[in-house]
Order: C-alpha cells, then structure tokens, then sequence
C-alpha cells in the first residue's frame, strides 16, 4: 500500500516541485484551504499538473483529475453532473488552469459549462504564457513581452478574460492577485458560496520567475506592483452586470515600473511601452465607468 | 552559395528543410517534445518575409495551414500525440479538399497525456487511420538530423506533387538529440513547387479535374479564379454532389492517387542486407540501435543486415516482401506494440518468421534489447 508521509496541515503538500517563487503555488494554498477537503479537482496538464504530483510525491488531499489542455470546465461539468444525479450536490468540484488552459484552448469548454449554469467553481491562475512548455506565448501574454514563441514581443494586446467571462452572467466572477492574499480569499469565500447557484470564475494573477525573468524573491512585490500600476486590476463581476473594484489605486504608478524588473520586457520599445500605457489607462477608465455604472443601477434600486 | 554545416536538435534540422524545401507560412500551438519546431520558426519566418502564428490551439493550427495552402503558401504545423489526436478532423479534411500541407509530429509515449518528455513511436497506425473514412496518406520518418532534414523536404515535395497532407513522424530522441547537419547548398536538392493552372482568368477553371499525369493544378485563392472548397464529396467544380458516380470515382481517386504511387513515394536505406540471414526492419530512432547492433555483430562475422523504412505509408509492402525473401528471421524494432510489426507480418510470404523488438518504457531501444531477442531467435539463448 501506498504510504504518504506529509506533515503539513493544510491540503497542499510542502515541497511541491513547482519553480521557486511559484505565484501559483501560493494561490492554490489558499484556495483549497478556503474550499476544503469536501472538494475534487479537475486540473489539466500545465504547470497545476504539478499539485497532481509524480509517482509518491502526491501532493493534494483531495481527489483529482488530470484530464486534457482543452476540458477542465467539461471534466469538471460531468464530474459535477455525476454528482449531482447521486444526491452527492455537497460536493464542492473545483476546475484549475492556467491562461493557455482556459483562455486559448481551453475557453470553448469553459464557455459551454458558463452557458449550462453548471455549478462549478473556475480558476484561471494567469502567469502570462505557456509556462510547463517552456515559455510560449498565450493570449494572456501582454503586449510587448517576449516569450519563445514571440521572439520580438508579443505585437497585440491579451485577451480580456474577465469580460468573455462576464458575459455569460454567472453569479461570481472576480479578478484576483497573489499579491493581495486577503482579498484573494473573501473572493474565494464567496466564489464557494455562489457556486450553490452557479459557476463562479477566479482570474488569479501568478507572477512566474522563470517565466518572466526577475528575481524569485520578488513574486509577491511584482504582483502588488501590477495592481498598483493598474497592469493588473482586482474586481468583481456579479450576475455578469454589477462591477465592484475591490482595490482602488489611487497613486497610480507608471507601468514601466512594472515591467522593467522582468526581462520579458527588456525589448520593449518607446512606441509600445507608450501602447502598453494607453492600453492601461483606457481598460482602467472603462472598468471604473462600469464600476460607476453598476452604482446607479444599486442607487435606483 | 556553399552548403553550411550546423549542430543542431532534431527539431531544428526540420525547420531547416522546411524553410530549404519553402516553408513560408508556419501555425501551431505548444506541445512537448515538438515545441522547438515553432519557436525557431517564429523567429526564423519574419526574417524571410514569411508568417509565423501561433495558433489557440491544436485543431486551429491545423486549419490556418490548410487556408493558408490554399491562398498558395507552403505550409507546416508541428505537435505530438495529443495534438495529433486533435488535428485528425481537419486532416482528414485536407485529404478530402487535396490541401498540400505538411504535420510533423514528433511521437512521444501514448495514449493520451502518456509521455510527454520521452519517446515512443505509437502513432504509427493513428497517422495512417486517425482520421475516419476511407483515404490515403503519406508518411516519413527518418533516424537521424540529415535524414530528418532531407525528409522534410521530401515531405514539402510529395505534398505538392500529390496535393495531399504528409505527415513526418520523428520522434522525442530524434527530435531533441543534437547531432551534425550539412545544409544542401540552394538548388543541389530538387524543391516541387506547387503547380499552378495556366488557365486564364474569366475561363472555366476546375481545381478538382486531374491532368492525364494524375496532377491537379491549383488556383491560389484571391487571384484569378473563383471556386468552391469543401470537405463534403465534390465534383470537378468543388462543388458538393451525392451522385453515387462522383463519389465513388472521387474517393477511388483519392485513395489511387497515393497507393498506386507506392514505388515512386517509397524511401527506405539497406545496410548489409545482400547475404544477411537475419534482418532488421526499422525506423526513427530506434533504427539507430538496430544499425549499431548489425554494424557490430558483422564485426563478428554474423550475417545481420538492416531495412531501415523512411517512408511508413504508404506501406512499402513489396520492398519489404523482396528483401526478406531469403532471411531465416526478421526482427521489427520499434517502440510500439508491433504497429509496423502488422505490416511486415502481412507483407512477407512467411509470417511465423517475423519477430518483435520492442521497447514501450519510454526509454531508447537498445542495441543490447535487440540483441537478446536476436540470440533467442537464433537459439543461442540470451
């Protein structure tokens, strides 16, 4: 019989074989502390695969599927269903992946569990790249970055996930960042809570030191310099219409500050640094217009 | 322009006979073992003025080759066996539309997720039946970077000349092991380029009307002709019919256009193979092994030779059949469970005396796995 001797007490095994200063790592201790052991996890093969473990060295106390790129949300809506038709409906099912997982390839299926109500809880941890491959660009990498695959920068702008999100309606859907632990787990908290009406969504932002090319001490401080550059924005999105912007960035700080500690960006040149700045001030103006928008619509109620 | 010497993976030999075969339009999506394929493209690609996208995934790659080949570009995607399983659709369209196109999947251990960092050659069967229906496709391998080098172009050739998919079927060690390449100097190696109607615009153009040879001539999309393109039965117009006579002279056309061309497309090496009594068949990289170990045993004075297959289909049946002819046994060795195996078994007029090596660990064949295998054949025990 098969033996694991941890002493950790959470669901998260310590000595995870994920890169040091992994944002995903810290993101999931959270999380399924939040979910609790009453959870199965569909995960597909990425750098989440890694929780799945290899040979002894499993690392999560739950149930898992590793399933293909493309179908966490479906692995995770038959798993549901099957529950569900059991009387077994308690059972939290939790989808894991990452942006190439969930925005590319993986968003049809995603789509397709939004649409059906299914009462899943989603996380898309975002490191910005097809990072398990070795680096290859996704459309979650920002402008300007370098990765394999995008030897001179990434030319177009990343796919705003929250909105295609947004406009299925689901009960919850939240922005969130590993550099805001807090405010990461209230919108777990709640995200397991909506889930007894629908799916809810968490689009969690993991910085990756090998990835991205910093320093592997610097994981927490890069994410709290995306939001404070307004790279990276923390919000809510409720039955797809009321938006709430959880961290309000006051002293805006210029994105240059963000990106010159990642050598991704060492490349980047004036016109798209200043791309990459217009960029971020209209999807700021925009989610605080919504943010406004969703106020009145509470006020008139 | 001289020929230039380089040292290079496997996968990078590929992109050097593609981009020496013409390559000029690359989509793909991320997987392991095939990745460097794209990456040295997105960097090599705009450097010749050609188009390198990365794709949202597997089946969507496939598709912007097959719309690219047919506004006239020539036209590559990599993956492995996941991505393979998921292009199938689309090429089966292709056969269907006769879209040159070229699929090099770089085999890692299946099925599903399987492998991924390690080698396997299980995808023999899925290239030659992953897509449903009755057709016929083509597909090379090759054991090491200059063969691997050379096939890809000859997979660009045999695209165009066929009008069909060509699927190059390296694997994980050959695609990542790094050995010596000589690049051909510009022209020392024949490039098929694609053949072009010369009907003229505002004439009845029909893209699906074979020549006398056999050859279609294409019409690149946006230039002079309007047609139809369809994965449903067409006729000579491209325009879909049921008319039992069309499809059945369609598919049979198909499926002719490859199988009856066996001897012109078959490409395969000998060693020692004029008084060997026991014969090795293999390819990819576990034929390295097999030639490794003949090379020695002949040092030894025993009558080993190899038949290395460099093109797996068409099957090379008759080959196959011809060179076993006077062996006492033949060993296929592969890291499969006996999928070239089948082929060799119903090609040679004595099957009982065909035998398989094979590894499916994940790990390289070796030419001291062959040898055990041989010496109890030969009743010397192991």
């Amino acid at each position: 019989m098969l033996t694991i001797k941890d002493p950790t007490k959470g669901l998260v095994a310590h000595g995870v074989s994920t890169c040091a200063g992994c944002g995903l790592e810290l993101a999931i201790r959270v999380i399924l502390d939040v979910m609790g052991e009453n959870t199965i996890i569909v995960i597909p093969p990425s750098c989440s695969a890694l929780f799945s473990g290899f040979g002894n060295e499993t690392t999560l106390r739950i149930p898992g599927v590793q399933g293909n790129l493309e179908n966490t949300a479906a692995i995770a809506a038959g798993v549901r269903a099957g529950l569900e038709y059991q009387g077994k409906g308690d059972i939290n099912v939790l989808g894991l992946a990452g942006d190439g997982g969930t925005a590319d390839i993986g968003l049809q299926s995603l789509s397709g569990a939004l649409e059906r109500g299914d009462k899943i809880l989603y996380v898309c941890y975002d490191n910005e790249a097809y990072m398990n491959t070795g680096i290859q660009g996704s459309s979650s990498t920002p402008m300007g970055a370098w990765t394999t695959t995008t030897p001179y920068g990434k030319p177009v702008k990343r796919k705003n996930l929250m909105q295609i999100v947004g406009a299925h309606g689901i009960p919850y859907a939240a922005s969130a960042s590993i550099g805001y632990i807090d405010d990461l787990r209230k919108k777990v908290v709640k995200a397991k809570a909506a889930i007894a009406e629908g799916p809810a969504f968490l689009h969690i932002h993991a910085p990756c030191p090998t990835g991205w090319g910093y320093d592997p001490a610097l994981t927490v401080e890069l994410a709290k310099l995306a939001v404070s550059t307004r790279c990276w924005n923390l919000f809510e999105l409720v039955d797809g219409s009321k938006v709430n912007i959880t961290k309000k960035v006051n002293k805006v700080k210029p994105a240059e500050e963000y990106l010159t500690p990642q050598k991704r960006f060492t490349g980047i040149d004036a016109t798209t640094l200043a791309m990459v700045q217009t960029q971020i001030d209209k999807d700021y103006a925009r989610l605080e217009l919504l943010a406004g928008l969703s106020c009145e619509t509470d006020s008139a109620a | 322009m001289e020929r230039t010497t380089k040292f290079v993976q496997g996968n990078e030999a590929c992109v050097e006979g593609a981009l020496y075969a013409g390559v000029n339009f690359y989509a793909g999506y991320p997987i392991t073992p095939s990745t460097e394929i794209a990456e040295a493209l997105s960097g090599r690609l705009p450097e010749i003025g050609g188009k390198f996208i990365q794709m949202e995934d597997e089946i969507a790659s496939m598709c912007a080759i097959i719309g690219a080949s047919l506004t006239g570009h020539k036209v590559l995607t990599a993956t492995s066996g996941p991505g393979f399983s998921l292009k199938q659709e689309a090429i089966g369209y292709a056969c269907m539309a006769e879209i040159p196109c070229v699929i090099a999947n770089v085999q890692r251990g299946g099925p599903s997720t399987g492998n991924p960092t390690h080698v396997g050659q299980g995808d023999i069967n899925q290239a030659r039946w992953g897509t449903h229906g009755d057709h016929a496709i083509i597909a090379l391998t090759a054991s090491n970077h200059q063969d691997v080098f050379a096939m890809t172009v000859e997979a660009f050739n045999m695209a165009e000349t066929y009008r069909t998919p060509v699927v190059l079927l390296f694997d994980e060690v050959v695609g990542h092991m790094r050995e010596k390449l000589v690049i051909p100097a510009p022209g020392e190696v024949e490039i098929v380029d694609r053949l072009r109607t010369s009907v003229p615009k505002g004439v009845d153009y029909r893209p699906y009307l074979p020549r006398e040879d056999g050859r279609l001539p294409m019409s690149d999309f946006g230039d002079k002709h309007r047609y139809n393109v369809t994965g449903l039965y067409h006729d000579m117009w491209g325009f879909p019919s049921a008319n039992p006579k069309i499809v059945n002279e369609l598919l049979r056309h198909l499926v002719d256009k490859i199988e009856n061309n066996v001897d012109s497309i078959t490409r395969y090496k000998e060693y020692f193979l004029d008084d060997a009594q026991y014969i090795l068949i293999s390819y990819g990289s576990s034929a390295r092994s097999a030639i490794h170990m003949a090379k020695n045993r002949r040092e030894k004075n025993e009558k080993i030779g190899v038949l290395e297959l460099q093109s797996i289909w068409p099957f090379p049946s008759e080959l196959v059949r011809e060179k076993c002819a006077n062996a006492k046994a033949v060993v296929v060795v592969e890291m499969n469970m006996g999928q070239v195996l089948a082929q060799v078994k119903a090609a040679v007029d004595e099957p009982n005396k065909v035998f398989l090596a094979n590894r499916i660990d994940g790990k390289l064949i070796t030419p001291t796995d062959i040898k055990g295998l041989l010496r109890v054949i030969q009743g010397r025990g192991i």
